[in-house]
């Protein structure tokens, strides 16, 4: 799967490196900056990936907040955004959601390309044409501050 | 048989007239009957619907679902640069300058216009209310909420965003805009029934070239949109996939 490391070029200000073993096997070294970007008001961040989790389509708030090019991102692995705050456990739960037909919600603090961060209230749902799923879309948007506090207090517990 | 034609009841009365024109270019065009038929509600729609008496419909885009995977219906077109977008708007002196600053028990005033009052419920999340702690006061219209705004007695309004402009410089200098939806893919959309399934192409030939000739020109201007747009039933599938996230 295409997932390249990051770059200390593409990093603004200091930063920790970290490196993933996602669950196929493919690792990535990250480069993370405690650094929040807001949420852009009114906006949804849509993707759509296929079955196994490559991008296959991204809005113009994707590519925006993520920092990567539509380019970058078509043909990627959607752990591109992996960021290593959030608990392998809360990914697991996704996928087995969505793959057992259920909707999946949930509070989601992403890793943009410049090492920052942004935080989401993401949902995700398989996309069924003619009876089999054929992709999984995912809408992001703006989550309340209370419940991402919440979070920044419960998912370093579940490492 | 005479085919039914409907609007969602969501349009600006300024169209009436316009979609009338549309209905009988429609008929010439195709040499058939077609009865338009306007519901004074969402609810009574969705009663003609269920009774299988629609078959040619400009649908709101939280209706597509029912409409495309339950009964049958295929896209044709879309307006052309025209998305459902929201409005969360105060009265212009009010203390409230973002969403943020709102707090539970505050008033909402709304319409029954299924996809603005779920996008402007979506745009409250951030200050943690939902349905269970405000109070939400449903209008008929979306000048009856300015003038819940403008009376004081409601916090905030939903708008769909092309009401809000469509109202009197007067009344918009008196309000002020706390946030607009900029979502893009969320629209109405024309659907056509299964009775009328087999004449698509045709159907389609004749709307997406309404462009192409001065009495469709005529008709475009009659309903405010600058031509239609080509929808895929992919495009149409896709909208539903992402309004599924959106409603709980």
């Amino acid at each position: 799967m295409q997932v390249q490391d990051m770059k200390p070029e593409d990093v603004t200000g200091d930063y920790r490196e970290q490196t993933f073993t996602f669950f196929d096997g493919t690792k990535r070294k990250v480069l993370v900056c405690d650094e929040e970007v807001p949420y852009p008001e009114g906006r949804l961040i849509v993707s759509v990936t296929d079955p196994s989790g490559i991008i296959t389509h991204v809005n113009k708030s994707f590519v925006e907040m993520s920092g990567f090019s539509e380019e970058e991102l078509l043909g990627a692995g959607h752990y591109i955004l992996r960021h290593p705050d959030m608990p392998p456990a809360a990914f697991k739960d996704l996928w087995d959601t969505v793959r057992a037909g259920k909707k999946w919600s949930g509070y989601v603090k992403n890793l943009r390309k410049d090492g920052k961060f942004y935080w989401v209230y993401a949902t995700v749902v398989a996309n069924v044409r003619d009876g089999n799923v054929k992709s999984y879309t995912s809408v992001r948007r703006k989550p309340s501050r209370k419940k991402i506090q919440e979070c920044e207090a419960l998912y370093p517990t579940l490492f | 048989m005479t085919y039914q034609f409907t609007v969602s009841p969501d349009f600006g009365p300024s169209h009436i007239a316009g979609w009338q024109i549309f209905n009988t270019f429609l008929q010439r065009k195709l040499s058939e009957a077609i009865h338009f038929e306007l519901y004074d509600s969402f609810d009574a729609q969705h009663k003609a619907i269920a009774e299988d008496n629609v078959d040619l419909i400009y649908a709101n885009p939280y209706d597509a679902a029912m409409l495309v995977r339950d009964k049958g219906f295929v896209a044709i077109a879309k307006p052309q640069d025209k998305a459902d977008e929201a409005m969360i708007v105060v009265n212009a002196e009010s203390p409230i300058q973002s969403v943020e600053d709102l707090q539970p028990g505050s008033k909402i005033a709304t319409t029954d216009d299924p996809d603005v009052h779920m996008m402007g419920m979506i745009m409250l999340e951030p200050a943690d209310l939902d349905t269970s702690n405000v109070e939400l006061k449903q209008c008929d219209s979306y000048i009856l909420i300015a003038k819940e705004l403008l009376r004081g007695t409601s916090d905030v309004g939903f708008f769909l965003e092309e009401s809000f402009q469509d109202m009197s410089a007067i009344v918009r200098e008196q309000l002020r805009s706390l946030v607009t939806s900029q979502i893009y893919i969320i629209q109405h959309s024309l659907l056509l029934g299964p009775a009328l399934a087999d004449r698509k192409e045709e159907i389609a030939q004749i709307i997406l070239s309404m462009n192409d000739d001065e009495k469709g020109k005529g008709v475009l201007d009659s309903l405010g949109i600058k031509g239609w747009e080509h929808l895929e039933q992919e495009d149409v599938e896709f909208m539903i996939d992402l309004m599924s996230t959106l409603v709980e």
